[in-house]
């Protein structure tokens, strides 16, 4: 390592200088192309559990077309009784189910390289994920970002506010009036996601003006 | 593809004509081609003389101006349902006018090659958008156009009282009501009977009629002058008494017409016709209390119509029309007290009127008696823009065992009031300092204990909640329970001196206005950058000052700043001169406020500087001088110093 080199890094590490950017992202947050998804599952197992519907919206430029969104019901073996009161799926009780595999590549083709957006990312990538794995594909690279996490940024420092650990999107729902007629249900989670996404970056914007790659420090 | 979201947009869409008139089908189909777009506060959506966008718009949630460009007019304002940028799309021709969001704004933009067929297809709908065009046609930019008060509404003759006019409501945001019910008699009715039917249908005015045509009117005044006086016996028929012929006019009627049509003539009520002669048959009566309302232009009247209202949202439009009179106040140079205090007190009346309604949809009635308390600016009747909530609920202290469940019947009701509020334009406090928060809903024993804690033990923290808490003014509720906490707090305060001192290290504790060069001084960073901050470095440490100064004395009941200092200066005449102009620069500023919040539609705490006159720049200045010299009265007689932190 260079002096130079090690200069920056300790003025990086001193928080003086700040961290290179990804170039890709440093662009406005209107330019990029976000995926806001939410899952449907038997349960919250990532072994045991399966999905049972993916809902997407394409989101880009604070604008959402409905006729691009993404719904998609699995026909499961797995199937757990108790979670049949949040979701409302019964099995097999909508016509159009399809097979896990056909829904998984009808998704890849429609998430492309966008960034993904959801609540409580972690959740939704791994079983995605898990249910590509078992079909034989690649895991997800794409981007991926947390409102579950973003929302925290909004918060104002205050000692006399008790902050959650976890804020649900109910929580969310609730702060930003947003209605809350489609909760579980997939593409309804997902659109309750993106107008909170939208939310949270007009909240953070008013601080400061921000860059897309803002988004992920 | 027809999924929940196309469902949802077309559950909305068909409560709204146009769309109201096509099938189910139809709408489901039209839906799943919609994009949905969001739009913050002050966004473009079209400019003038931009060419038209392959959609019109539908506004999903918040509001839309339309305006004329070079004077920056208002020509209309567009709320949840309604439609803007569809004539230029028929017509072929570049958009006439600038759409802009008025407010945070969800749109339902739809193309026009869905649409186009079913507009086509639908005679309804069809004709919906010619009228709708038509009533622009005449002169669409003109301002004697903007009070247009009939539409096409009014053919359905079922309704008692008849909301006119959805495209044209350009400032009067509030539905414009006129009676419908038109309460008549015949020539013969005795002057006794006309009396009795008036005070039962509570109405000004009666019309007399022959073959359902208008002979006559009677109105409140007539029944005075020509009965009361003794002039005609109460037994005396209608015809007699009677103004004939009957003035009458057509619905096709703006504001200012109606409103010139009762100067001309001295009247109160406009008859209203069919073809607008005395020869066909009478549709409505027309008062000048409708007028008003319409005009908006009387805090009696939009106290009366708060009262008349049954949902929260319905209070978000009186509330825009109380921001035009305030704006007029201010333009007239209405003194600042007296604007602050009937702004304050229409204010009050929508959060009381939340409150209300709330209530009413709770299943059971409060268990026990309660105050709702505004805290902050609120609390000191100073908040004249709409800015974050900031509210606290008392309750009276019950049983143990019945603690649990008053206590959720309180928090249930304060969540309920708390998301009214924000309906009706309150933003919700990003500190959670509401009555929904557990915190600050609380029993009166609870209240004291918690108060004695900060008193007791002032930290940075307590100081911090005794400035916001201490300001609190009853909104709604028993005055008693207020009242006892009020009694409390001086109590412990006399009984806890050092508390003031750190009072007064908190009052001392605001930025400066100006620097050592007397310029002043802007924020560094954020959104805000080189923006003046005026509440933090010009108001609170006013408003703190006064505080500070006023629980010294123990003087409870006063939490307005400016009253404070009025009343302090009568205290203490030795500093009369210094409170005086005080309160006088406190008002100053808060007018300040006031009006950079109006020009920017927002709470105005920020001030550009390069947008004011050297003169404002002057003023602003003379005020920290005030600002500075309180500042050292305080520190010289309490003298934080002395606390060892």
């Amino acid at each position: 390592m260079t002096i130079k080199q090690k200069i920056i890094e300790s003025l990086q590490i001193l928080g003086i200088l700040e961290e290179p950017i990804d170039e890709s992202l440093n662009i406005p947050i209107e330019s990029a192309r976000f995926v806001v998804l939410d899952t449907e599952t038997t349960g919250f197992d990532y072994d045991a559990d399966r999905i049972l519907c993916i809902g997407a919206l394409v989101l880009q430029n604070g604008t959402i077309n409905v006729q691009d969104s993404f719904e998609h019901y699995i026909d499961q073996e797995h199937f757990d009784k108790s979670s049949v009161e949040i979701h409302g799926i019964i099995r097999r009780d909508v016509l159009n189910h399809k097979s896990e595999i056909e829904v998984l590549q009808l998704f890849l083709d429609y998430l492309g390289d966008s960034i993904i957006i959801a609540h409580h990312t972690k959740f939704d990538v791994t079983m995605i994920n898990n249910a590509l794995e078992r079909n034989g594909l690649d895991k997800l690279r794409n981007k991926t970002l947390d409102t579950a996490v973003l929302y925290k940024r909004t918060l104002i420092k205050s000692n006399l506010l008790q902050y959650k650990d976890h804020y649900t999107l109910d929580d969310l729902a609730d702060k930003f009036d947003i209605s809350k007629k489609d909760r579980h249900t997939a593409i309804g989670d997902a659109y309750i996601t993106a107008i909170a996404f939208l939310k949270i970056i007009k909240k953070l914007k008013e601080k400061n003006p921000i860059m897309l790659y803002h988004l992920f420090r | 593809m027809k999924n929940t979201i196309s469902q949802r947009v077309a559950d909305f869409l068909k409560n709204f004509p146009p769309f109201n008139y096509l099938e189910q089908n139809d709408i489901e189909v039209l839906s799943e081609q919609v994009s949905i777009i969001y739009k913050d506060k002050g966004a473009v959506i079209f400019t003038e003389n931009e060419e038209t966008h392959d959609s019109f718009y539908v506004v999903h949630k918040g509001a839309v101006e339309l305006l004329k460009n070079q004077k920056n007019d208002i020509l209309d304002m567009c709320d949840e349902g309604d439609i803007f940028g569809l004539r230029p799309l028929i017509a072929h021709e570049n958009y006439k006018m600038e759409a802009r969001t008025h407010e945070e704004t969800i749109l339902y933009a739809i193309p026009i090659a869905v649409f186009k067929p079913y507009a086509i297809k639908n005679s309804n709908v069809g004709s919906f958008i010619i009228e709708s065009f038509a009533s622009n046609t005449h002169n669409p930019y003109s301002k004697s156009h903007r009070g247009k008060l009939y539409g096409n509404a009014f053919d359905d003759e079922s309704n008692a009282d008849e909301v006119i006019d959805t495209d044209n409501k350009i400032l009067d945001l509030q539905p414009i009501k006129y009676s419908k019910k038109i309460i008549t008699c015949s020539r013969a009715t005795t002057a006794k009977e006309i009396a009795v039917t008036m005070t039962k249908k509570n109405i000004g005015a009666m019309l007399v009629v022959e073959d359902m045509l208008p002979i006559g009117i009677i109105t409140d005044k007539d029944l005075r002058n020509k009965i009361v006086t003794g002039e005609y016996s109460i037994n005396t028929t209608a015809d007699v008494i009677m103004n004939s012929p009957v003035i009458t006019y057509s619905k096709k009627m703006t504001i200012t017409q109606a409103q010139m049509a009762m100067m001309k003539s001295n009247i109160s009520h406009l008859c209203l016709t069919k073809d607008g002669t005395a020869n066909t048959k009478a549709i409505g009566i027309l008062s000048k209390h409708d007028v008003m309302v319409a005009l908006g232009n009387n805090p009696a009247v939009l106290i009366k119509a708060l009262k008349r209202v049954k949902k929260a949202k319905a209070i978000k439009p009186i509330r825009a029309k109380i921001m035009q009179l305030l704006q007029g106040y201010l333009d007239q140079n209405i003194p600042i007290t007296l604007t602050s205090k009937i702004i304050t007190e229409l204010n009050d009346a929508c959060i009381k009127r939340v409150i209300e309604l709330s209530l009413a949809k709770m299943k059971t009635p409060p268990p026990v008696k309660f105050s709702w308390l505004a805290l902050g600016s609120q609390g000191r009747s100073e908040q004249l823009l709409h800015t974050d909530q900031d509210n606290a609920l008392i309750y009276e202290d019950v049983p143990e065992e019945l603690q649990e469940k008053t206590n959720n019947y309180f928090l249930e009701l304060s969540a309920a009031v708390n998301k009214g509020l924000f309906e009706i334009g309150y933003d919700y406090c990003p500190a959670e300092m509401m009555a929904s928060n557990p915190k600050w809903c609380l029993s009166l024993n609870q209240w004291k204990e918690l108060v004695h804690d900060w008193i007791s033990k002032p930290g940075k923290d307590e100081v911090l909640l005794s400035f916001i808490f201490f300001d609190y003014s009853l909104s709604y509720g028993d005055r008693d329970l207020a009242n006892q906490l009020s009694d409390y707090i001086f109590g412990d305060i006399d009984a806890n001196p050092i508390f003031y001192v750190h009072l007064v290290s908190g009052a001392l504790q605001s930025p400066s206005p100006t620097g050592f060069f007397r310029q002043f001084l802007v924020e560094q960073d954020g959104a805000h950058k080189d923006f003046f901050d005026i509440k933090r470095r010009a108001l609170m440490p006013l408003a703190d000052a006064a505080r500070v100064l006023i629980l010294s004395h123990s003087v409870k009941g006063i939490s307005n700043t400016y009253e404070r200092f009025e009343k302090l200066a009568e205290l203490e005449p030795q500093n009369k001169e210094l409170y005086l102009s005080c309160s006088y620069s406190y008002k100053a500023l808060l007018k300040f406020r006031t009006k950079q919040g109006l020009l920017h539609h927002d709470s105005g705490q920020f001030i550009e500087l390069e947008s004011l006159s050297k003169l404002e720049k002057v003023k602003l200045k003379r005020t920290f001088k005030t600002i500075k010299e309180l500042q050292d009265v305080i520190s010289m007689r309490f003298n934080p110093g002395k606390i060892a932190l």
